[in-house]
């Protein structure tokens, strides 16, 4: 049998063991965003024309909870099992390049999900938002949080210390999240800041993901997913690749 | 029937430092192994090597006859070992930490032998602790467990007994003998000589990354032929005695001595110095001599 389903459900448990940390403080974080930007902005933008800023804002927040979660949950998770010494509990074992790969990114985004429905249930009674289309909504979290999941690898497998995980995520996934539109629509930005966030791909996480809720994107939902699902592939790829050398993982 | 472990001229360079410098190696099956050597000798290496921990920039390796490069999961699955490193995951109690070791290695249901495991090294009263509260001998004993969830065939407890009270040490030794006699194959590292004097048939002791000596353990004994008289006078020790003296405890003097034949001759400079004997015992060299020795002329 395979050791997969004990890696993952082991790291499932690692953070909903201190849940109150894992998912209750991100969702926090995301009520506050709402209450101070939705006070902020209300009344003076509407988004496509129709929507009311705290309700276009609701997907934005939740996507970047989703997308810091599943990035913190894998990367914390390895550095610090390098750190203590524990990571040899996971390498000693036979499992596969992939099983290794699977369980990290599988468990990361069910946090980076389990936390985004946190923040959405949260924001729901002071905000009213439609749900167009469930599916596109669903498909945007998981491959999204799976992406994340898997730089949060490549990152925590990198990373010797805490503070060069906190440097991955303060230098390169914090300016691609807050540059996606998860604030805004790329559309009230001038050109060229609008042509440069079509090569950001957290750009179509987020707008894809709106799509699922308002039913209207900046570009295609089915583009948004190709695109996503191309850069999950390459992430993964390199990930593979990493483990499979055993990169600063077997010496 | 494949050797347990099998070493062929293996090479391993950290940066500048040359860990192993061609390492040839075979364990029997159902043998218990010991492999001595000073701090920084490679066995620690040797074993990341084993476990597929570390790669061997030259050479091969197999477990049970499975290279643990290209058959690594088969290799893995042969192999249970204890790290020198007292090490934890802080999120779990004992028991999860069992089922989560016994999880990866493909072995569900599994809960009779770890609570077997579980009572052979005294943990059951610290099944549902979590593993913070628990003493570092307590540690020691859950990875001692962790080793052995998934009744691999061979077991490599690297310093298992380091920092371990003599209770702990006496009840380990007893479970791994039995172990052992129940076919398994055990390779132990320990700086406790008398403890691989006793359990270990056959040794090998490495320095400066290689193999300088391989013997069974009554072999390395019969290597050394001095002996050791250890002597209370009544008086100061004969200046002819000298440069026979190895050592003193407790006000006894302990005299290196090339064999029988100078017991005669000793005795015989301590009647004409005039002294008299209070106390006399003739030791056996033990493995800590034969160690020493190899040591000094490797």
């Amino acid at each position: 049998m395979s050791g997969f389903p004990t890696l993952l459900y082991k790291e499932v448990l690692r953070f909903w063991k201190v849940s109150a940390q894992t998912i209750g403080a991100p969702a926090l974080t995301a009520v506050l965003f709402l209450f101070i930007f939705s006070h902020v902005m209300e009344g003076r933008v509407r988004m496509y024309d129709a929507v009311p800023y705290a309700a276009f804002l609701v997907p934005g927040l939740v996507m970047m909870s989703v997308l810091q979660n599943a990035f913190a949950n894998s990367s914390s998770s390895l550095v610090q099992s390098k750190m203590t010494g524990n990571i040899i509990f996971v390498l000693l074992p036979p499992l596969a390049y992939w099983e290794f790969f699977a369980a990290y990114v599988l468990a990361a985004a069910a946090r980076g999900m389990v936390v985004g429905a946190a923040v959405l249930l949260v924001t729901l009674p002071f905000v009213e938002i439609e749900f167009r289309h469930p599916l596109w909504i669903v498909a945007f979290a998981f491959f999204a949080s799976a992406v994340l999941g898997s730089l949060g690898m490549i990152a925590g497998i990198w990373a010797e210390k805490i503070d060069q995980v906190a440097a991955f995520q303060n230098f390169f996934i914090m300016p691609l999240t807050f540059l996606s539109g998860v604030f805004y629509s790329i559309h009230s930005l001038p050109a060229f800041w609008q042509g440069l966030s079509h090569f950001n791909p957290f750009f179509y996480m987020i707008d894809g993901f709106r799509y699922g809720f308002f039913g209207v994107s900046d570009v295609h939902p089915f583009r948004s997913l190709a695109v996503v699902t191309a850069f999950l592939g390459v992430v993964s790829a390199i990930t593979l690749a990493m483990i499979k050398s055993g990169y600063r993982l077997r010496h | 029937m494949p050797a347990a472990i099998e070493v062929r001229d293996v090479h391993k360079r950290f940066g500048e430092q040359l860990a192993l410098s061609g390492i040839d190696l075979e364990i029997r099956q159902g043998e218990f192994f010991g492999l001595l050597g000073p701090n920084g000798a490679g066995k620690t290496t040797l074993i990341s090597v084993l476990a597929g921990l570390a790669r061997p920039d030259r050479g091969s390796a197999r477990v049970m006859g499975h290279d643990v490069r290209t058959d690594y999961r088969a290799a893995r699955r042969s192999l249970g070992v204890v790290p020198q490193e007292l090490v934890f995951d802080p999120f779990f109690t004992v028991r999860e930490t069992l089922r989560f070791q016994s999880g990866y290695f493909g072995v569900r249901n599994n809960g009779a032998w770890i609570d077997e495991v579980m009572r052979h090294l005294d943990l059951a009263s610290k099944a549902e602790v979590n593993m913070r509260a628990l003493s570092g001998g307590m540690k020691r004993r859950v990875l001692v467990a962790q080793a052995l969830v998934h009744k691999p065939s061979v077991i490599v407890l690297d310093e298992p007994t380091a920092g371990v009270d003599v209770e702990l040490r006496q009840a380990l030794w007893q479970f791994i003998q039995r172990l052992n006699r129940d076919g398994h194959t055990i390779v132990l590292t320990t700086h406790y000589l008398e403890e691989a004097e006793a359990l270990c048939e056959r040794i090998a002791m490495l320095k400066q990354g290689r193999v300088v000596a391989l013997d069974s353990t009554s072999n390395l004994l019969k290597r050394v032929h001095h002996l050791f008289l250890r002597l209370r006078l009544d008086g100061e020790l004969p200046g002819e005695l000298r440069p026979l003296e190895h050592g003193s405890t407790a006000g006894a003097h302990i005299l290196r001595l090339k064999g029988y034949d100078d017991v005669e001759q000793t005795l015989a400079y301590i009647r004409r110095a005039g002294c008299r004997i209070e106390e006399m015992e003739l030791m056996q060299p033990d493995l800590e001599d034969a160690f020493v020795d190899v040591m000094q002329r490797s």
